[in-house]
């Protein structure tokens, strides 16, 4: 076990090489330097040169994507280009409000998409499962941004009940910041909701189908031991599907964000590319990435830890 | 009555039992045709195309004249049955047009993935080695993205725009279509039959255009299909961020966001592009659940 950890994690290293590679480069597919695009024409070239120097942009593509890529694994990205403030005081406190949204969304998404997933599978073919499957079918083909509006009309506009946008004061007493993650964190569960319900229904099915399940009942178990049976053999391909989901919660929340005004890591990288703030854009595409690649590690090495036949 | 002619009578009903077995394709058209909901949901998408290929005929507004007079109109307007927009312009003319834009969009990037990913698939899985290894692990590097971010991120830094933000969509695609086309090409490779045809002295080409392809194409397609919904949602998603399609063009993400400033004002109004993104995409999503159904013969014993 250890050693498939150790061996997956080694395997995870170039990944993450390519990835801070495709980050790099993707800055550099358009032409043109960082600087030239933000300083007002009438820049005289020593003001240009001093800028780029200030900023790195002058060294050569390889030593600039080396010394990044330092400086990166250090926690290190440099100054913002728009506001020069350190990029990773942004990226944290965006961070934090993500993974405030990411988690609760995926939690409360996870537990009704394996509620949904369940139920149908045991009811086959009845009413319940005709009615979640419905549900589930739906959740996959949300556009959550339009979801997201559709909530706040409801719920905002229409009605008085939760507000619209933004994330609440610091100031407010708790009850009402809570408010404020109601309407996102619904949204955020949908597409989860949709995707493990159904996963969880085709595999319990599936499950059912197999001898041994037909054998446990023989001997005589109830109904809930048989579900425990049931839900340990399903564990491992919904761990995996939930590992991607929550990563797509975390680099996916973009949408969402700019809809509720949520000042997330999707909120900067929106206010990045529109600044044209490199700095913050490739520290905030990497830093996702990145958390999407050790999640899918993390999940690769609990999958082995429940079946043993993974690790081979 | 004797042996013989029991024999004779058992052979002759053999012989009315024996219907000719109906190809492969014909039975799955066959299985789509018995399935009400995939019927109904391509009706829809019929619908829909005719509405947007066929706007002029639909609707005698023009799509980017509006009036200060007639602004965010509420639906049930007389003469602008769905209401208007926040400059004037018929909502459903807007509807109509725009889902040009916003299908174009969404089929061109899966239309250059599908050649692109299942070409570089094929290859992978049917060569192997070296270069299978090669294009399966940079592809991996591009599945270490979640597919908004990278699909945001590559279009943010082309800049907007509808071919930058094709452009971005197919990127984002190429990886799953090639890992796709790898995985059935590495099983279609190893059947018994291909063996036997490279036995029997075929060559490469002809193994590949006669016996993988014909196996491979079907689930790819398939595949294809179930993203083209994905696609919808994450083109207009890309206009909905002011990345893609630029106004005053009409395109439903880019409707959904200019509306959304109207929200207080005329909300149902505002929310109706996002129906059309939805319907669209669900519909998509449908049809191919449907066709894969059909076509996985083991499902319909």
């Amino acid at each position: 076990m250890l050693l498939f950890a150790i061996r997956r994690m080694l395997q995870a290293i170039p990944i993450l090489l390519g990835v801070s590679l495709v980050v790099f480069g993707l800055v550099h597919i358009v032409p043109g330097n960082p600087i030239d695009m933000l300083m007002p024409p009438e820049a005289s070239p020593e003001v240009i040169a001093q800028m780029k120097a200030a900023f790195g942009f002058d060294k050569p593509l390889y030593m600039q994507y080396l010394l990044w890529l330092l400086r990166a694994v250090q926690g290190d990205f440099g100054l913002s280009v728009f506001n020069a403030t350190p990029v990773w005081g942004q990226l944290v406190t965006a961070l934090e409000n993500t993974f405030v949204l990411a988690i609760l969304g995926a939690a409360l998404g996870f537990s009704l998409g394996i509620l949904c997933g369940m139920v149908s599978a045991l009811y086959h073919g009845r009413w319940p499962d005709k009615v979640f499957s419905a549900i589930a079918t739906v959740g996959v083909s949300l556009p959550h941004y339009w979801c997201a509006i559709v909530l706040v009309l409801f719920c905002a506009v229409l009605h008085d009940w939760l507000p619209a946008q933004g994330m609440g004061d610091d100031s407010l007493p708790l009850y009402h910041r809570l408010q404020y993650l109601v309407l996102p964190v619904i949204t955020l569960s949908l597409i989860p909701m949709g995707v493990i319900g159904r996963l969880v229904r085709a595999t319990v099915l599936d499950i059912l189908g197999q001898d041994f399940v037909g054998a446990l009942s023989a001997k005589g178990l109830t109904r809930w031991p048989v579900i425990r049976h049931i839900a340990k053999n399903a564990a491992p391909p919904v761990l995996a599907l939930m590992g991607l989901q929550f990563g797509y919660l975390l680099g996916g929340s973009i949408l969402v964000e700019t809809v509720f005004n949520w000042p997330g890591s999707g909120n900067l990288l929106n206010l990045a590319i529109f600044r044209r703030d490199i700095p913050v854009l490739q520290a905030t595409i990497l830093v996702l990435a990145t958390f999407f690649v050790l999640l899918n590690l993390l999940v690769d090495i609990a999958q082995a830890a429940i079946d043993p036949r993974i690790r081979r | 009555m004797s042996d013989i002619t029991l024999d004779r009578q058992l052979v002759s009903e053999a012989d009315t039992l024996v219907v000719p077995a109906p190809g492969y394709w014909k039975s799955v058209g066959q299985r789509l045709l018995r399935d009400r909901v995939t019927v109904a949901v391509t009706v829809v998408l019929f619908g829909i195309l005719f509405i947007t290929l066929g706007a002029p005929l639909v609707t005698h507004y023009n799509p980017y004249a509006g009036s200060v007079l007639a602004r965010l109109k509420p639906i049930g307007t007389p003469g602008h049955w769905l209401g208007t927009d926040e400059t004037g312009r018929d909502l459903w003319t807007r509807l109509c047009y725009g889902g040009r834009l916003s299908l174009l969009a969404a089929i061109l990037p899966v239309t250059i993935s599908l050649l692109v990913g299942g070409f570089l698939g094929i290859l992978a899985g049917y060569a192997g080695g070296f270069l299978g290894t090669l294009i399966m692990r940079t592809m991996d590097v591009f599945y270490a993205f979640p597919s908004i971010l990278l699909a945001i991120a590559i279009c943010g830094l082309l800049g907007n725009g509808l071919l930058n933000s094709i452009i971005a969509l197919a990127v984002v695609f190429i990886p799953p279509m090639v890992r796709v086309s790898e995985t059935v090409t590495t099983q279609a490779r190893n059947l018994d039959f291909v063996e036997a045809a490279r036995a029997s002295g075929s060559s490469t080409l002809q193994i590949i255009r006669h016996h993988v392809l014909a196996n491979v194409l079907g689930p790819i397609m398939v595949y294809a299909t179930s993203l083209i919904s994905v696609s919808i949602i994450l083109s207009a998603g890309l206009s909905f961020l002011g990345l893609g399609v630029t106004p005053p063009q009409a395109e439903w993400g880019l409707m959904l966001n200019s509306l959304r400033q109207a929200i207080y004002v005329q909300p149902y109004v505002a929310a109706l592009p996002g129906l059309m993104i939805f319907a669209t995409s669900m519909c998509f999503n449908l049809m191919s659940d449907g066709v894969r159904g059909a076509m996985d013969v083991r499902l319909n014993k």
